[in-house]
């Protein structure tokens, strides 16, 4: 039988993780993908920890994780409301539309 | 069981915490405006709070079972913290006013991200850490969009929120993989198992280093290093002047400290493997710091590729990883917070019938119209070049002397040589200011709170090369704590 170990479970979180990365520098529409892709890098960090804290018979990660979970929850509200008043000002929340600040 | 004497350590954010719930329930009680109110009180909590640090005294104290720890280093960060935010408070009232968009949130705002560095200074353990650092991450994110009907404002605020949450996905990526590889998340933990100290000492392995350069990846995000500073020039342009100059200042502080406390606590002994990872950052920094501002004509995005050539000098005190490295950077620290309150007070004092404006040309003629606020500016900035004898040149000069101790001679002499660049542009400010014609007074008066924090920068500018011993003592005393073995 095929076992799932602790590497495949770090294998599932560094995909998610990378994949969160991606979404924010190559996504070029929208800024609510951009939030998803920020809790998806949340959330593969969260795998992350839960495998460890299991794997090591530790419960600082599990902890942690929870940690994560509530300040990423604050995170997004806090995200939305930027992204609302950017609506305001903009009237659309197109990544281009982000342009007036040249770097 | 947790006894009352337990939170001795941090009764200062304690204090502060409740000061910011208490004052959110008097600002929404109040039926008039109470901005003002508010943020006198918020200044006093400030003080009281700092009344509270600098009586913990000297020895190490650590509270919530080592999460948290107090100790000379993190009273005099704290000291720097409390100051900067305070006069970044009191230099933002007038605007406020004058801007019609005072909220009792603002000062409440500042009051968090303050509690917020304070508890970064003083983590003791990754979870407290992350906690602070989110605590400051989400109060300034709020503050950079504070001006909600400016679209530049939202904008900026929009960047830092995005890039922000990034950087805080990397810090966080990196240390679940210290935890997964070394089983812990306390710094003391992971100090003791990379000395070897500890019945299984861990090998520095793949999985180690790549958590620690994902942590230092994070943490350069929030100190706008080189190669992730690409926020701070679109930041600091966009966000309100006077969160800008808050911006600049007190978490710059709070996070480059962090930095110090967990590259010579938990990885004092990995130093061979993140000394080349900090030195590659600070010469980014001091080079990015250098040329990328030669072409800027607004005085924020001036100010933001300044300031992100300072992070890379102080970078250079921690890649020397010694005490006089971590001396020199507290001393850096508190010359770098007196030079940019000068300087931003100067900022926020440049307006034209009633309008704030940001180019360096409107600087033009102003030692004929404001000669005092000339001589201030032109002070600061030589300081801020690194002109002898004034304390900027001795913040640079402690920094470098201890990469030259610890055999760093190629980062000192680059360090000079940006260092000789980044003169260019601050020496132009000065060329603008007295030898061109003035275009257009500046409005007068200036008002108390500017004209005070003016004076105050540019006396002890002047006066650190007179009386440097206060601040080199106290800073020498904040760093030996780092190094207990050596002291």
């Amino acid at each position: 039988m095929f076992e799932i170990g602790l590497s495949h479970y770090l294998a599932v979180a560094a995909i998610l993780f990378t994949l969160g990365v991606m979404g924010i520098f190559l996504n070029r529409k929208n800024v609510i993908i951009i939030m998803m892709s920020i809790e998806l890098m949340l959330l593969a960090v969260n795998i992350n920890f839960v495998a460890f804290s299991s794997y090591l018979n530790d419960l600082v990660g599990q902890v942690f994780t929870m940690f994560i979970l509530t300040v990423a929850a604050a995170e997004a509200a806090i995200g939305l409301a930027i992204v609302v008043v950017f609506f305001r000002n903009r009237g659309s929340i197109a990544v281009e539309e982000i342009s007036q600040l040249k770097g | 069981m947790i006894q009352t004497s337990d939170l001795v350590p941090v009764l200062p954010e304690i204090f502060i915490a409740l000061a910011g719930l208490a004052l959110l329930m008097l600002g929404v009680f109040r039926k008039e405006d109470s901005t003002k109110s508010v943020s006198v009180l918020v200044i006093l909590a400030f003080g009281a709070a700092m009344v509270l640090v600098s009586s913990l005294g000297a020895e190490r104290l650590t509270a919530f079972n080592g999460l948290f720890v107090a100790d000379r280093f993190a009273g005099f960060a704290k000291g720097l913290v409390l100051v900067a935010s305070a006069i970044a408070l009191a230099m933002s009232l007038p605007y406020l006013e004058r801007e019609k968009i005072g909220r009792f949130e603002y000062p409440v705002l500042v009051l968090f991200a303050t509690l917020g560095m304070m508890m970064m200074i003083s983590a003791n353990d990754f979870i407290a850490l992350y906690l602070g650092l989110e605590l400051q991450s989400l109060s300034l994110y709020v503050l950079a969009a504070y001006n909600r009907d400016n679209a530049k404002a939202t904008e900026a605020g929009l960047k830092y929120f995005v890039l922000g949450s990034l950087a805080s996905g990397l810090l966080l990526y990196g240390i679940s993989l210290l935890y997964g590889f070394a089983g812990t998340t306390s710094f003391e933990g992971l100090a003791n198992l990379f000395a070897g100290g500890h019945e299984h000492p861990v090998k520095p392995n793949m999985g180690v280093i790549a958590g620690l350069v994902f942590v230092l990846a994070g943490l350069s995000f929030k100190v706008s290093a080189v190669p992730f500073h690409m926020w701070a020039p679109d930041v600091y342009e966009g966000a309100p002047t006077p969160v800008t100059s808050f911006f600049a200042v007190a978490p710059k502080i709070a996070a480059l400290c962090l930095l110090t406390r967990v590259m010579t606590g938990p990885f004092a002994d990995l130093v061979e493997q993140w000394r080349q990872v900090v030195t590659f950052i600070a010469i980014g920094s001091m080079f990015v710091g250098a040329f990328a501002a030669v072409v800027q004509t607004n005085i924020k995005r001036l100010m933001a590729y300044s300031s992100i050539g300072h992070v890379g000098f102080v970078l250079v005190g921690i890649a020397a990883g010694s005490t006089l490295g971590i001396q020199g950077v507290l001393i850096y620290l508190a010359i770098y917070l007196f030079m940019n309150v000068g300087v931003f007070a100067v900022v926020l004092s440049m307006r034209q019938k009633g309008r704030l404006v940001e180019g360096i040309d409107d600087l033009a003629g102003l030692s004929k119209t404001h000669p005092m606020m000339a001589f201030v500016m032109a002070v600061l900035m030589f300081s801020m070049a690194g002109v002898p004898p004034l304390a900027g040149f001795w913040g640079k000069f402690y920094v470098f002397m201890a990469a030259v101790e610890a055999g760093q001679f190629t980062l000192a002499i680059i360090g000079l040589l940006s260092s000789v660049v980044s003169a260019y542009y601050y020496l132009r400010i000065i060329k603008v200011m007295y030898f061109d014609e003035p275009v257009e007074a500046f409005d007068k008066p200036v008002g108390a709170s500017m004209s005070l924090v003016m004076a105050v920068s540019t006396i002890v500018i002047l006066a650190f090369t007179l009386i440097p011993a206060p601040l080199v003592t106290s800073a020498k005393a904040a760093a030996q704590v780092l190094f207990p073995a050596a002291g």
